[in-house]
């Protein structure tokens, strides 16, 4: 049973049309990534998904429930966001900012009750956040502050986590830990996840699913062997590239072919070192 | 483990705590004065009073201590506690360390309505030119919305910006005002721009505490929401919070609380500014602490301010603004220097 339902989205900000007749359907448990060229609706349509942008025609649904006209407390219980980075004027120590997460779910003047406490400590065991609880955001590093509001999404006990290009600041070892725990997370609790990211590499090694975005469109949508081909990249991001199968897990692999030339430079240039 | 977990106990123990040291502040500020009443002298009148049913004092010296200082302590905490309280609100709002409570014009426009009052000698009505700095106060905030808002939002940046406009805008006519008016009129504008706290008495007591009361308790309801806030407008919605609602309601509460102070005492700066930053240190960003804790340090350090202004000089009085900006600058670029803001 779907646990999402997109129908029929147009969306525009003014005169630019960002989304258009976006539909399709996310299972409950189920690793979806988005990915696609700068410009193509990726973040437009997860604030759609969310609820901060409400879309000119179409609607949606999770669990459900449509999205439109419902208070933004409702929606907080059951969509969570984990964003890019995360802005620090005034800090705050980590532990509560992942208690934040909590707030969809208390009146106006509740405090944090033993089981919020609860369920926020749990959050900060399942992301290994524990030992900075008391530090300040401002003091963590780039990884760690996203471990923290991996936390914070799980503390809203939400049905879904919609992830926006979380991984855009990290190194390699930060995305892959960054990802591996997100799947460890969908797969054992069974968290649905809806992840925009730029690496095509990520999101074919991670993700159940993949759907290419184009111009606001839905270019092509699923097994990432099927959608990451050396076609569909090239009518979607206007790029030469290489996909061959990764020889570890046989999921599609893409490889840049903007450095051909010198490619093939420094091998015949190897080829011909011998000679001298 | 809990350290960093802001619960109901904590919140009353510092603000009890914090609430104490104002009654001392307070009972240093009566006892403080040029008239020379002895704190010994005090004590033994109130001790022997307790006693015998009736104070000792002579009628003089309990006017100037209960219809002159008490009164006069009281409203210096109500006006710094309402500055601290809206500098809060404004700093969190405009995620900005820089705000303060006049940010959205509150200051030109309410200055521009008390210059006008004492123009045209509005003094002699009661409540007059608090009243015409109000007004003046209230039509400039909606003015500020008027511009920084389109598409039925709030943007802050462009709201930020609007005030600062019209707060330009607003220097011009005071110093327009100032630069054509007659030498005894320039007295009372230059106090009044400067602060000033000679003018308690009861009534108007009773009336900024009834309005600031309701203010706070507006603002307190919405400390949770101000936390997520502060985190980036997006994200609180993400977590829940109806942002635009939010801030509609702090910005105007915000100003009508500043509105208020600055009505009767006039534009004292530094203290919205610094006393927030000097919480927001000493007991972390959750405003759920951050709120009470700023109103009651507040309500303290403004009237320390105020005992200052009074006995610095004997027998002659200074603006209050220029003991608050004396301290309050210097400890800005203190905190600008030593730690992150």
């Amino acid at each position: 049973m779907p646990i999402i339902k997109v129908a029929n989205i147009d969306f525009r900000y003014k005169d630019i049309r960002a989304l258009r007749e976006i539909s399709f359907q996310v299972r409950r448990g189920e690793f979806l990534g988005i990915i696609g060229p700068n410009g193509s609706g990726k973040t437009t349509l997860i604030r759609v998904i969310d609820g901060i942008l409400v879309p000119e025609k179409g609607g949606v649904s999770i669990s459900g429930s449509a999205i439109r006209g419902m208070r933004r407390r409702d929606v907080a219980r059951l969509v969570a966001v984990v964003p890019q980075d995360f802005p620090m004027i005034f800090s705050f120590r980590a532990r509560e900012i992942v208690m934040m997460g909590r707030s969809p779910h208390l009146g106006m003047l509740r405090f944090e009750g033993e089981s919020d406490l609860e369920i926020t400590r749990r959050a900060m065991e399942m992301t290994d956040t524990l030992p900075l609880a008391d530090r300040s955001m401002d003091s963590l590093s780039g990884g760690e502050r996203q471990r923290v509001l991996i936390a914070r999404a799980l503390a809203q006990e939400p049905e879904v986590v919609l992830l926006d290009e979380p991984t855009a600041f990290l190194d390699i070892k930060h995305q892959m830990e960054f990802f591996g725990l997100m799947k460890r997370l969908n797969r054992e609790k069974g968290l649905t996840v809806i992840a925009v990211t730029h690496d095509i590499n990520l999101a074919a090694a991670y993700c159940d699913r993949v759907m290419l975005l184009k111009e606001g469109r839905i270019h092509s949508l699923g097994a990432p062997g099927e959608v990451i081909t050396k076609s569909n990249i090239r009518e979607v991001y206007e790029t030469d590239v290489l996909v061959d199968a990764n020889p570890l897990n046989g999921l599609p692999r893409i490889t840049l072919l903007g450095s051909t030339l010198s490619g093939q430079e420094s091998r015949s240039e190897a080829g011909a070192a011998p000679q001298l | 483990m809990e350290k960093s977990v802001i619960t109901p106990s904590r919140i009353a123990r510092v603000s009890a705590l914090l609430a104490i040291l104002f009654v001392v502040v307070g009972g240093v500020s009566i006892l403080t004065g040029t008239a020379g009443i002895g704190v010994a002298k005090v004590f033994r009148t109130i001790v022997s009073g307790w006693r015998e049913g009736h104070l000792s004092l002579e009628s003089s010296e309990q006017t100037i201590l209960f219809s002159i200082r008490l009164p006069r302590v009281i409203f210096a905490g109500i006006v710094g506690a309402a500055l601290s309280t809206a500098g809060v609100v404004f700093q969190a709002l405009l995620r900005n360390p820089l705000a303060d409570p006049y940010i959205l014009g509150v200051s030109g426009g309410s200055a521009v309505g008390a210059i006008i009052g004492i123009l045209l000698g509005a003094a002699a009505v009661p409540f007059g030119i608090p009243a015409l700095a109000f007004l003046g106060a209230v039509l400039t905030v909606a003015l500020v919305f008027l511009i920084g808002s389109r598409g039925g939002g709030v943007d802050s940046n462009t709201l930020l910006l609007a005030g600062v406009i019209v707060n330009a805008f607003f220097s011009a006519v005071i110093m327009f005002c100032i630069s054509t008016s007659s030498s005894a009129d320039l007295h009372t504008i230059t106090f009044w721009l400067m602060g000033d706290m000679s003018l308690a008495d009861g009534e108007k007591i009773v009336l900024m505490g009834i309005l600031l009361a309701a203010g706070a308790g507006v603002v307190y309801c919405y400390a949770r929401p101000l936390n997520l806030i502060v985190t980036g407008e997006e994200t609180a919605m993400q977590l829940g919070v109806d942002v635009k609602r939010t801030k509609i309601v702090l910005f105007f509460t915000g100003s009508l609380i500043t509105a208020v102070a600055v009505s009767f005492a006039g534009m004292i700066g530094f203290v919205g500014l610094v006393i927030p930053h000097m919480m927001r240190m000493a007991l972390g960003t959750d405003h759920r602490l951050l709120l009470p804790a700023s109103f009651l340090f507040g309500a303290s350090f403004m009237v320390l301010a105020d005992t200052v202004a009074r006995v610095v000089f004997s027998g002659m009085e200074l603006p209050v603004g220029v003991i608050t900006a004396l301290c309050g600058a210097p400890y800005f670029v203190y905190l600008l220097r030593t730690r992150r803001m």
